[in-house]
């Protein structure tokens, strides 16, 4: 029998190219090709009076030169709304080019096609903008304040309020033997892939089609985009998605401006057309995330069981709204995690602001969730002087509790229904993984030692896997190389790997023999995309599905050339044998060869299939409900996502002088079901974690009141190097299946980010015996907190107010 | 207005290219697109994420920091340099390959570059070390404990001792 793969850790077979320099990223191709450079509005909010391009013509190289006033038919309306919502009342989103108005740093105002960057850098510079500045709106307060507005006619800055409820939370609040209300916020990141966003594209003429690679986490979706826009037919479209250098979000939406000009830049000069972001303006014109103010009203009984709870988010999404109300949703829902309070009220706005727009990066909106429920348990304990994972544990959904109705309506518009976990068992792995039972004398013997150290934890649970559905097609050439195509992208998650395995499983082929292509329409021209940790439940289960029909379809042509039954045969190692019986096998592409019944030999095993060789001549060559060809093609939608979990815990210690925060371990359990690669799984836990940490204790968007953003470059921007991330981390894993799909796979990419900010401020906390209530936490702001907590020492009279809720006294803290 | 552009003769992984270049270009977008070897990657433009270091007579350096008329005397190494004569895999590229240390492979022919010359320098890292070598290049998919693992697994292929 063939080894089993799936749940190998299994060497990648992308690797070879990318570690010798072959690997092709949107930049590597079209040598040659005219480059463009946009000019980005220097103002967050400004009308435009007047654009005067005159002085580029000029500038020796320039081609063309676009703006808004060039823009016609569909070009000219705004970006699509992708995601509408019935509550999304005012929804706007920008122009390709801007139409008489800015609303953020960065926003696209022309369009330079030329003979290079260099040149078309040259002539931006020259384009003179006439503005009217106008206020800008910066930060949620300032947009809740609503004394300016983003946009004129979207009143309070407010562009949706949606509120989610199960029981009735204020009443079980108000009932309830204790309360706490707690007031939170996050801070504004951003995915920053190594590689910013870029798009080539090629029109041909004679054949009247049109070629775009872009490095997206969608080519479909891109591909759709650019057809509208353009006013051209699907079918004219071919979308490729090359290597793409990270993704994390901020490719999913679609079109970016350039997406839909570099294509009409191709078409309107009839030669190759690239851009390549820059840095900067990944920062200033790329989607942001996190952004959100908090408020938790909660009520719980002696046990800290939550009896009722009610939230209220004030959610930043930047000055457009293109991907709809996703990120407030998923906070929203996710909040919820693996616990079961009684009753749960939960009300967003999302309000415009002048800054960067806000999509999905890494989480959606999950690490501002798990932030508002983890914090919440921290408080709960800390007042009635309970250990923290008791807490959670006396909230817990029991294994035998599933599925589970959490009576809300998650992001997909679909129940959100848990298909299966265990929980208490994930926190018994964690307790043990990281000590936490016996970490009290860890603390007093560092204590000992004159340091300061904390330990924290945080739970989430993750909906991945999200529909409407994923295809994949599968071909058997006549060599007996299996072919996979599927539709969604690849951004480093090794899916030809993955997948190759499930491949190399369910058709019994060896696995060298399987190459998968991925985001490439002209090879599946229906997929929706890589992103809320769905390829592998999604593509992983439409892989299994088609290996499946390809499976049987092999053994149906075999049964007649072996002349034998098809329950008898199996395929393994790439040949259709009688079970037990090896001597009389047939290989699969021979397999192939005789399922596409020929009229011309074109070569010699291809003879085999000719029309005096094969076939009973009383029957059509290819029976009425088959088709020619050794190939399957299937697709997998499931009703629902399925629920992952995990639950990481951190120790740190906190420098008594400069209140910088050093990771000491980090200890992570994981239930994404079934494990296709773990060594795979691992190392999206392991980026997952340093972004988390970038997004704790290092990264935000720093923009000053005028909505310049401070910190747009990597000097600034304080992305985590190897000496900021945890040396090791321990990692345990837990397998639920899934039963909504056919391997039982639960998604992993995301996970390991979503508790971070929960987690480290729980360990902060624990640590300095200070409430922390805002993420991430530089250690100038610990410094504050400390003097802050110093000053008010001795002054008890907020006691039952939030900052009484802390773990221990600030006189405790500082005997330390 | 046209640009003065200057014959600039580079040596690079062993071979002669004779490039035309405006005194500005940068020796990154020089070695991408005059020279054709995509491998070198650029993340940033500021010298600070590493993805586009090669070596210069040895020495790892970010090739958006340096312009390409600057470079005429050195010999460069870039990623694809980094194999093997008989076209295997080299020891560093061999390692990341065994302790899964790239995902997207974007940021991965800075590390590449960087720890070669590391390992000439100190041919048996300590751990410490091994993350000491990498500090100064981004990653943001791997969290780079298996670019650590890559650089000490690179050390034991390569004969540590030697």
């Amino acid at each position: 029998m063939t080894t089993r793969m799936l749940g190998e850790k299994v060497q990648r077979v992308e690797d070879d190219r990318l570690l010798r320099g072959q690997g092709r990223y949107v930049d590597d191709l079209a040598q040659g090709a005219l480059e463009v450079a946009v000019l980005r509005s220097p103002h967050a909010h400004a009308r435009i009076v007047e654009i005067d391009v005159d002085p580029v013509l000029d500038v020796d190289g320039v081609v063309a030169v676009w703006t808004y006033d060039d823009l016609t038919g569909p070009m000219a309306e705004p970006l699509p709304l992708l995601i509408p919502h019935p509550a999304l009342t005012h929804g706007r989103t920008q122009h390709a080019l801007a139409k008489d108005e800015v609303n953020h740093v960065g926003e696209a105002i022309a369009f330079v096609v030329a003979e290079d960057r260099y040149v078309a850098e040259d002539a931006v510079s020259r384009i003179r903008v006439t503005y009217e500045p106008l206020p800008a709106v910066v930060g949620v307060e300032a947009a809740r304040s609503a004394e300016h507005l983003v946009h004129e006619d979207v009143p309070g800055n407010v562009a949706a309020r949606l509120e989610q409820a199960t029981g009735d939370a204020d009443a079980a609040i108000a009932a309830a033997p204790h309360r706490l209300s707690l007031d939170l916020e996050v801070e504004r990141s951003a995915s920053t892939p190594l590689e910013g966003r870029g798009t080539v594209a090629r029109w041909d003429p004679d054949a009247g089609r049109l070629t775009v690679w872009s490095s997206t986490q969608t080519s479909t979706g891109v591909r759709a985009a650019v057809a509208t826009k353009l006013g051209l037919d699907l079918g004219q479209v071919d979308v490729i998605t090359p290597d793409v250098g990270g993704g994390f979000g901020v490719k999913i939406v679609h079109p970016w401006p350039e997406e839909v000009l570099v294509p009409m830049a191709a078409m309107a000069l009839g030669r190759p057309v690239k851009f390549t972001e820059d840095r900067r303006e990944h920062f200033v014109s790329s989607a942001h995330e996190r952004g959100q103010l908090q408020h938790v009203d909660v009520g719980f009984d002696d046990e800290g069981r939550l009896l009722g709870m009610s939230v209220q988010l004030w959610h930043d999404h930047g000055a457009y709204i293109p991907y709809g109300l996703i990120v407030p949703i998923i906070t929203s829902t996710q909040a919820l995690g693996p616990y079961k309070p009684e009753a749960y009220k939960v009300v967003f706005e999302s309000l415009y602001t002048n800054t960067v727009i806000v999509t999905p990066y890494r989480g959606a909106g999950r690490p501002q969730g798990v932030f508002l429920m983890e914090r919440t348990m921290d408080a709960i304990a800390a007042y009635l002087g309970r250990d923290r994972a008791e807490v959670r544990a006396a909230n817990f959904i029991q294994p035998d509790e599933f599925p589970y109705d959490q009576r809300m309506t998650f992001q997909d518009g679909r129940p959100l229904v848990y298909d299966s976990g265990d929980y208490p068992q994930l926190l018994d792995k964690l307790k043990a993984l990281v000590g936490w039972d016996d970490f009290e004398s860890v603390r007093q013997e560092a204590r000992r030692e004159g340091r300061r150290v904390g330990i924290g934890l945080a739970c989430y649970v993750e909906g991945t896997g999200v529909g409407p559905y994923e295809g994949a097609h599968i071909n058997v050439e006549t060599t007996g190389k299996v072919k996979v195509a599927i539709g969604l992208t690849s951004q480093g998650q090794g899916h030809r790997t993955a997948f190759a395995q499930i491949v190399a499983d369910e058709l019994g082929v060896p696995f060298e023999d399987v190459e998968v292509t991925s985001g490439d329409t002209r090879r599946m021209g229906y997929a929706v995309g890589t992103f809320a940790s769905r390829a592998a439940v999604m593509s992983g289960s439409a892989v299994a599905l088609a290996a499946r029909q390809v499976k049987a379809k092999a053994l149906r042509i075999a049964a007649d050339a072996l002349e034998a039954a098809e329950e008898d045969l199996e395929i393994v190692d790439g040949h259709v044998q009688v079970r037990g019986a090896p001597a009389s096998r047939l290989a699969l592409g021979t397999v192939a060869v005789l399922s596409n019944p020929l009229r011309y030999a074109f070569d010699e095993a291809s003879k085999l299939a000719t029309q005096f060789t094969v076939g009973n001549p009383d029957k059509p060559p290819v029976e009425e409900d088959d088709e020619p060809g050794l190939e399957g093609r299937d697709f997998y939608s499931p009703e629902r996502s399925t629920f992952a979990a995990g639950m990481h815990a951190v120790v740190v210690e906190t420098d008594p002088d400069t209140a910088e925060v050093k990771i000491l371990r980090y200890a992570v359990v994981h239930d994404c079901g079934t494990l296709v690669n773990p060594m795979i799984v691992e190392g999206q836990i392991h980026g997952g974690v340093a972004q988390g940490v970038g997004g704790a204790l290092y990264e935000r968007m720093a923009y000053d009141e005028s909505g310049q953003l401070l910190n747009a470059s990597f000097m600034d921007f304080l992305m985590p190097y190897v000496t900021e991330v945890p040396e090791r981390i321990e990692v345990d894993h837990l397998e639920t299946p899934s039963p909504l799909n056919p391997l039982g796979i639960k998604g992993a990419g995301e996970a390991g980010v979503i508790p971070s900010a929960a987690l480290f401020a729980s360990a902060i906390e624990d640590a300095e015996g200070i409430p922390i209530r805002r993420m991430p936490i530089s250690p100038s702001e610990l410094y504050d907190l400390r003097r802050k907590a110093a000053e008010n020492a001795g002054s008890v009279e907020n006691a039952g107010s939030v900052e009484s809720a802390r773990s221990e006294p600030v006189e405790t803290k500082e005997s330390r | 207005m046209t640009e003065t552009r200057y014959d600039v003769r580079l040596h690079v992984n062993g071979t002669v290219h004779d490039v035309q270049v405006p005194a500005r270009r940068l020796l990154s977008d020089a070695l991408r697109h005059d020279v054709g070897l995509t491998g070198t990657h650029v993340g940033c433009e500021h010298g600070v994420c590493g993805a586009c270091t090669v070596l210069m007579d040895g020495r790892p350096v970010r090739s958006c920091l340096v312009l390409a008329v600057s470079a005429v005397d050195a010999e460069i190494t870039t990623v694809e340099g980094l194999a093997d004569a008989d076209g295997s895999l080299g020891p560093v590229q061999q390692a990341f390959k065994e302790c899964h240390g790239l995902q997207c492979g974007f940021c991965t022919p800075g590390f590449l570059t960087t720890i070669t010359a590391g390992l000439e320098e100190n041919p048996s890292p300590t751990p410490e070390e091994a993350r000491e070598m990498v500090a100064g290049n981004l990653c943001r998919c791997t969290g780079y404990q298996n670019i650590v693992a890559s650089v000490l697994r690179a050390a034991e292929l390569r004969g540590g001792d030697a």
